[in-house]
């Protein structure tokens, strides 16, 4: 499916299954839950803030769990603080999102051997839906990470199972070599624009 | 008051002059000289006497540190500085052992000593005689054991969350 506003056609008609309408409305106000942990916390507030502007896709922070739908774990989670997190995961009403952003809420990052105090995962503590990787990871990233949160929210269903919803997206996934490595539909432009001005360099050499 | 500041031999000086023998000989190596406070009745005599004498007036505590020494016997470091009268700095140690880790405290003598201690108490148990509420600082009030002692091993779980990777 694409996007809902790619489908109006003449006369600004548009028809459309309800449970599209919702799902998008849905995944373009995902309000998260402002917190941060950690240094992610700072990288999470750059991307918030108007450089990189999460407004432009609806997303921006509630100071309230009962207001929000996403839970960005940003940051390093101690077990003191894990049942906190807990607690305010348990406050936000559903449908709820987590994502987990950077090494330390995935896996303990670099406390996973010596840190006694770090819990290796916020997944042992509140089930996650996206990964985000890095240290910190870069606002570009998280925001990719949110764009796999709206995705999420697009497969839904009524009724439906979320673990399904991840099955199904799996399936549609590409290998990231093939993405990276594929042909960039500008690039043949860019070179034949090389070319042409290789061309009008040697043209000027022979008029000169 | 002209500043005079003073080297650790003469400050250690002082204090055998004033008490006696309850102080170790200054250690120097290249990255800090120190003396240990050898009879821990004095320990607070000691530092009450570096904080108000004219001559020495450590009026700031800047640093307070425990230590695990690895050989069965714990350690406290003080850093004192006289800020804005004399500019010196002092160091000093005091020792007690694992099986009765208690040492006076020097919170009502500096005040900043109080966070210190408690953190000190927190990583390594060290028990601050006459603190004024000394309880865990850092780690959650029921956590079990001294997180930064050598022989300290992590639990199993906590809460229900597996702690080991």
């Amino acid at each position: 499916m694409s996007l809902l506003d790619t489908k109006f056609e003449k006369g600004g008609v548009i028809i459309s299954k309800v449970e599209d309408l919702l799902n998008w409305s849905r995944l373009s106000s995902m309000w998260p839950m402002s917190f941060g942990l950690a240094c992610c916390a700072i990288e999470m507030m750059a991307t918030n803030a108007s450089n990189y502007d999460l407004e432009r896709f609806g997303i921006f922070p509630r100071s309230s769990p009962r207001q929000s739908d996403v839970m960005i774990v940003a940051g390093t989670v101690t077990f003191k603080m894990a049942e906190r997190v807990k607690r305010l995961y348990e406050q936000m009403t559903e449908p709820r999102y987590v994502l987990s952003m950077g090494s330390c809420a995935n896996c303990g990052g670099p406390y996973w051997e010596h840190g006694y105090h770090v819990v290796k995962g916020v997944d042992r503590v509140i089930p996650v839906d996206v990964y985000v990787p890095g240290c910190p990871p870069r606002p570009e990233a998280l925001i990719g990470g949110l764009m796999k949160i709206q995705e999420l929210i697009r497969e839904e269903k009524f009724g439906g199972n979320r673990e399904d919803v991840k099955k199904r997206l799996a399936a549609k996934s590409a290998p990231a070599e093939e993405v990276i490595m594929a042909e960039h539909p500008n690039q043949a432009d860019r070179s034949k624009g090389q070319d042409k001005k290789e061309t009008e360099v040697e043209e000027t050499a022979e008029t000169a | 008051m002209q500043p005079k500041p003073l080297t650790i031999d003469e400050i250690a000086a002082l204090v055998r002059e004033k008490f006696g023998d309850v102080i170790s000989e200054p250690v120097k190596t290249p990255t800090a000289e120190f003396f240990t406070i050898t009879d821990l009745e004095y320990l607070q005599a000691v530092m009450y006497f570096l904080r108000e004498d004219e001559r020495t007036k450590f009026n700031y505590l800047y640093c307070l540190s425990g230590v695990d020494n690895g050989d069965g016997s714990l350690s406290v470091v003080y850093h004192l500085e006289s800020l804005g009268v004399h500019g010196h700095r002092l160091e000093v140690k005091a020792n007690c052992s694992v099986e009765k880790p208690e040492i006076p405290s020097v919170a009502e003598i500096w005040r900043t000593a109080d966070w210190h201690e408690r953190e000190a108490y927190d990583f390594f148990g060290i028990k601050f005689i006459g603190h004024p509420d000394l309880r865990r600082i850092l780690c959650p009030e029921d956590w079990e054991g001294y997180p930064l002692r050598k022989d300290y091993k992590v639990a199993e779980y906590y809460h229900g969350i597996k702690v080991p990777f």
